[in-house]
């Protein structure tokens, strides 16, 4: 809401400078966004008079002037302008001048001397909607009540500030200069004044002309309608323009004006029919009907439907209560009679019909927020004090007024033993009291009686927090909370934060990607048509296709970002986050929101065996030894599994169930993303994790006798995984085995095609006493044996 | 005898000197103190000798083979020595070269800064607790004072799921869970994901980041919330920081206060950062609303209680100097890498 300082001068004085003015009002609740001296970007201009005009003698479109500008002697200005004479007053752009085009510098134009320049309106930022009697391709010629040497910004009324405030939405008051002004009165401590509108009107039968009935009296509170009679629509006063204009809103003619004038003081929605299109001169405030419409002002043919209320004459709506105007009942250049409605229309069906049209106004914003039904009565006085003020027609003295109002003014124990203890405070009952009244609040009888135009006091906490804002928020001196704090992390979060850890210290670095995702994200990791995982939540409002379903499944992101990197010529990459995917459950109920870990990693010689390793590495540091490796195909338990090479995804599982996947990503994959490198990525199960029964870590005595290591070498058919062969080495050596690692595996000359060579090196240890070479031996033999059974001979 | 004896001292003398490496040295140990050598060859001739002559060249020898031995154990360390020095002095390497790194990754800056967050909570004896972000309108907004067709809601643009699911705008609701399991007292955080319909640009994003704060208790006042958020800011930026409180409006609470923080880079004076406030704006908070409080089951005539929200995003870029939100969701290694 911008507030013109001039007008609020009306109503409180202030003579705080302004930005006090603006700390202050923003310290007590009325938030400033800013301010805007106009006019700030002219300077050095000054009204001159043109003492005498001749041709320029080097250019035949150009002119010399002598100017009076207050000064003893005149000066010299060159222009083109043809629409000024000898005696006018125009505004004079003097040496060093700033206008918001730029600066003004005096010198030779054509070989003459010009000491400034003439401006147009554009040229001080002004329309001509501020001064409608000047040229607009020409010099501005001034009309106003000024003299040569005057400042331009005092002869034309260009020296108004502007404030912004934001205004909360419980605050609809506050929308209006009289809100503002209270609440800058009670800041500043200064008193408010305001005068009940007066006007003498003209006895005349109001019924005569104007019936009015409420149809819907649950949406519609109160309708008052008034005439005015032998009107002159003219341009409205400057004053007036110029306030609307610092506030924001585009003068029209005198009856507009007054009705933007009025909503803009008093905050309440005017509007103003020509009776001539009121059909029947009945107003009817009723629901539309169904495929009714109506040519609002701004030109544009609407549908309406039949929750909307509208006012309508005898045969047709004429209004969309609260929102807008119809285009052909408004006022007219000849328009002679005029009905000026003041209406207080229900907040949320306000706010429904403007959001279905998608027509947002200033009556709309203020109604939505919900007004006072005793506000209208005093804004539909004021226009017709303001007809009488601009002599722009004749209001007659009395009003036709439908009251269906039945709020009850809110009443709320005074009780500041309680503000005190609720604030952590100790101000005085009285002082809490003064800062009450100073808002129109009244404390009587061990009570408070809210002002009608509050519609947002309905408890002590609402009375506390007008104690609290006047007696200043930053006065309230801050408290330690007591009592006993017992606080953890749960176990979820531990394990995230162990995840977190272990990544980190594998060298990964932690990404953040957004949740929601594009449904042709499936595609492009080619998920199976029929996957589960492509039943996402859809969000039915999204930004844009990219961004319209829920994942299901983190992997695409990963590879977007690993895309990204490899786009941005990163050479190398290991990435990993933390991700929730979220997976429906029905049509009513929320989603299931598990906890996945995404790892992607590429160059620097990244192999399917470091991602490997990653999840290896992870899965040992959380405890769990107990864990199988698999080749993957379909069903393993991942649709993920179509994003990988067929060859080299993996999954892991523990006590039979698959926790996680991996491998290097498919090279369609790659190629859709536009990755030019082999990339590897993960997913692991982090929620999942949790239900892992991990025992307890426990100290093993350090070996006391000597290891005593073979290395057995063998050649076996390539399809034989080597993790069977280690199974197998395990199980035969039995107890005293310590470790088994693989040195080497080998396929190539010398070896058959269709096998491998593969080395162990394997470890014995034994806690009670040092292992013979007979043990070891032995132990050795029991795995050639072992071997030979799946025909993997010893070389 | 003597004087062979003598010139052999003499002679082993000399040709120490000129001895350059432990090898030499060596053979020449051997040639005169061996088995074979010069010094026992004449020894072995002492039968020849007198029974006079015998003890006293015997004392001679054996002097000389210990000063022959202990010169050629001194030469042997001044080569050493020398050895040493001259190795030590070829190994000289340029330590300017760069180190060999044994890195680590590195935390997202929204994640290192919320584990921040977190510890300062524990601290404080705040529980975290997490909420769901795919949620009921009846958590985001209803309970929260919210009714439909509330004008407050206009300022959360809203993605919605179906008509009573969306996306959760503000951690707050996560409040409501909490309040309804679980009796006074309560002292919490949720940290998290929320979603508003914003185009993404450099100070917004349709995905930013919470943190919700919740206490309620009996005697909770505005002062024990004013208090909170001091000791936040101060462990958060130094004990410097200086906060302000603004009134301001939330449908779930009452009083309702928007809490700026003393502009760092200006100090309070107005500049292009504070956009000439010389405050930043940092978060939402107040005392939960009554109505709240009834919505879960708590009576607010007995428990009183506070609540605020945070943006992470804005504490993030505040603290490192990010001027853009769209690089914290882009994961670029060039900007990962800074933190």
């Amino acid at each position: 809401m911008d507030i013109s300082m001039k007008w609020l001068a009306d109503y409180v004085d202030i003579d705080e400078p302004i930005k006090k003015f603006c700390y202050d009002m923003t310290m007590t609740g009325s938030k400033v966004e800013g301010y805007e001296e106009e006019g700030a970007k002219v300077t050095n201009t000054v009204v001159g008079r043109i003492l005498s005009k001749s041709k320029h003698e080097n250019a035949d479109a150009l002119f010399v002037c002598s100017v009076d500008i207050g000064r003893e002697e005149p000066v010299q200005i060159v222009t083109n302008a043809k629409n000024v004479k000898e005696g006018d007053l125009v505004p004079v752009a003097l040496d060093g001048a700033t206008l918001p085009e730029g600066k003004i510098k005096k010198g030779k134009i054509r070989g003459v001397e010009s000491y400034g320049m003439f401006c147009g309106l554009d040229t001080l930022g002004l329309t001509l909607h501020d001064f409608p009697y000047a040229d607009p391709e020409g010099v501005f010629v001034i009309e106003e009540d000024c003299k040569p040497g005057d400042d331009i910004h005092a002869a034309i009324g260009l020296d108004d500030t502007t404030v912004e405030f934001e205004i909360t939405s419980n605050r609809a008051d506050c929308l209006s200069v009289l809100g503002i002004a209270r609440e800058a009165a009670a800041t500043f401590q200064k008193p408010f004044n305001y005068k009940k509108p007066e006007y003498k009107g003209v006895s005349e039968d109001i019924n005569k002309y104007l019936s009015v009935n409420v149809e819907n009296t649950d949406l519609c509170h109160r309708y008052i309608g008034g005439i005015v009679k032998n009107v002159k629509i003219q341009p409205s006063p400057r004053w007036m323009r110029e306030r609307l204009r610092a506030c924001g809103v585009r003068p029209i003619n005198n009856l507009v004006d007054i009705t933007n004038y009025v909503m803009l003081e008093y905050g309440q929605p005017m509007h103003a029919f020509d009776i001539r299109y009121l059909a029947g001169g009945k107003i009817n405030i009723r629901n539309a009907h169904a495929g009714e419409k109506i040519t609002t002002l701004d030109g544009v043919d609407r549908v309406l439907s039949p929750e909307m209320l509208v006012i309508a004459d005898a045969e047709k709506p004429v209004a969309v209560a609260g929102v807008m105007g119809g285009e052909y009942s408004g006022i007219m250049d000849d328009t002679q009679t005029v009905v000026f409605e003041s209406a207080c229309f229900d907040g949320a069906s306000v706010r429904r019909t403007a959001k279905k049209l998608g027509m947002r106004t200033d009556a709309s914003a203020r109604f939505e927020k919900g007004l006072d039904a005793h506000g209208c009565m005093p804004a539909i006085l004021r226009a017709f004090e303001l007809c009488e003020l601009l002599g722009c027609g004749e209001p007659l003295n009395s009003v036709i007024d439908c009251d269906y109002n039945t709020r009850p003014q809110a009443v709320v124990p005074f009780d500041p033993d309680w503000t005190n203890a609720f604030l952590g405070t100790d101000i005085p009952a009285q002082d809490m009291v003064g800062y009450l009244e100073k808002i129109g609040f009244e404390v009587r009888d061990g009570n408070v009686y809210s002002p009608s135009f509050r519609i947002d006091i309905e408890s002590k906490a609402d009375i506390a927090e007008e104690i609290a804002r006047f007696y200043g928020y930053n006065n309230i001196k801050g408290t330690i909370i007591t009592g006993i704090a017992n606080a953890k992390l749960t176990d979820r979060q531990k394990l995230e934060r162990k995840v977190e850890s272990a990544c980190i210290s594998m060298g990964l670095n932690q990404i953040n990607t957004f949740s929601f995702i594009s449904p042709k994200y499936y595609d492009k990791i080619r998920l199976p048509q029929n996957s589960s995982l492509r039943k996402s939540v859809v969000i039915t409002n999204p930004l844009g296709e990219d961004t319209s379903v829920m994942r299901t499944t983190v992997l695409p992101s990963m590879c977007e970002v690993v895309a990204r990197n490899y786009n941005y010529r990163n050479p190398e990459a290991a990435l990993f986050e933390i991700g929730t995917e979220y997976i429906v459950t029905g049509e009513d109920t929320l989603p299931l929101e598990p906890v996945r870990l995404a790892v992607g990693m590429y160059g620097n010689g990244t192999d399917f065996y470091s991602v490997k390793g990653v999840v290896d590495e992870l899965l040992d540091t959380l405890g769990i030894s107990e864990y199988e490796i698999e080749a993957a195909g379909e069903g393993c338990g991942f649709d993920e599994v179509s994003a990988f090479h067929p060859g080299r995804v993996a999954v892991a599982k523990v006590d039979g169930k698959p926790l996680a996947v991996f491998g290097e990503l498919h090279p369609d994959v790659l190629e859709t993303y536009g990755i030019g490198v082999r990339a590897y990525a993960a997913k692991v199960l982090i929620t999942e994790l949790l239900d892992i029964d991990i025992p307890e870590k426990t100290y093993k005595p350090l070996p006391k006798y000597p290891a005593t290591t073979r290395d057995i070498s063998l050649i076996c058919d390539d399809e034989i995984p080597v993790a069977l062969l280690e199974k197998l080495i395990k199980e035969a050596v039995g107890g005293i085995l310590e470790k088994v690692t693989l040195f080497d595996v080998y396929k190539g000359e010398q070896i058959e095609s269709g096998k491998k060579s593969v080395a162990f090196s394997v470890s014995m240890r034994s806690h009670d006493g040092t292992l013979t070479d007979e043990q070891a031996d032995a132990a050795m033999k029991r795995v050639v044996k072992a071997l030979s059974k799946i025909n993997a001979e010893v070389r | 005898m003597k004087e062979q004896l003598e010139n052999i001292e003499l002679r082993a003398r000399q040709e120490l000197e000129k001895i350059q490496d432990s090898a030499e040295l060596e053979i020449l140990r051997v040639r005169y103190l061996g088995k074979k050598g010069e010094l026992t060859a004449i020894l072995k001739q002492m039968a020849t000798l007198s029974a006079e002559q015998r003890p006293v060249i015997g004392q001679l020898a054996n002097r000389i083979r210990a000063d022959i031995e202990e010169a050629i154990s001194a030469r042997m360390a001044q080569l050493k020595a020398a050895l040493s020095e001259k190795r030590l002095k070829e190994e000289r390497i340029d330590v300017t070269l760069p180190g060999k790194k044994r890195e680590i990754g590195k935390l997202h800056p929204l994640n290192s800064v919320l584990n921040e967050i977190k510890e300062i909570f524990l601290g404080m004896g705040f529980d975290v607790v997490d909420g769901p972000e795919v949620e009921y309108d009846y958590y985001n907004f209803e309970a929260l004072n919210l009714p439909p067709d509330h004008p407050a809601r206009d300022t959360q643009d809203t993605f919605y799921v179906s008509d009573k699911i969306l996306l959760r705008t503000q951690t707050s609701s996560v409040q409501i869970h909490v309040m309804e399991n679980q009796k006074p007292p309560i002292r919490i955080i949720s940290p998290g994901r929320v979603y508003r319909s914003d185009a993404v640009d450099a100070t917004h994003s349709p995905i930013f980041h919470q943190i919700e704060g919740l206490v309620v208790d009996k005697g909770i006042t505005m002062a024990d919330l004013v208090g909170t958020l001091d000791l936040l800011m101060k462990r958060l930026y130094g004990d410097d920081c200086k906060i302000r409180l603004r009134p301001h409006h939330f449908p779930f609470t009452e009083p309702s206060a928007e809490v700026d923080v003393l502009c760092f880079n200006c100090g309070g004076k107005g500049c292009s950062m504070c956009k000439n406030e010389g405050y930043v704006e940092l978060l939402g908070a107040g005392m939960v609303h009554p109505k709240v409080l009834a919505n879960c089951g708590i009576d607010p005539d007995v428990y009183s209680g506070f609540a605020f929200g945070m943006g992470l995003e804005r504490i993030v870029m505040r603290k490192y100097g990010i001027n853009d939100m769209r690089l914290l969701y882009e994961n670029d290694l060039r900007f990962l890498n800074q933190f």
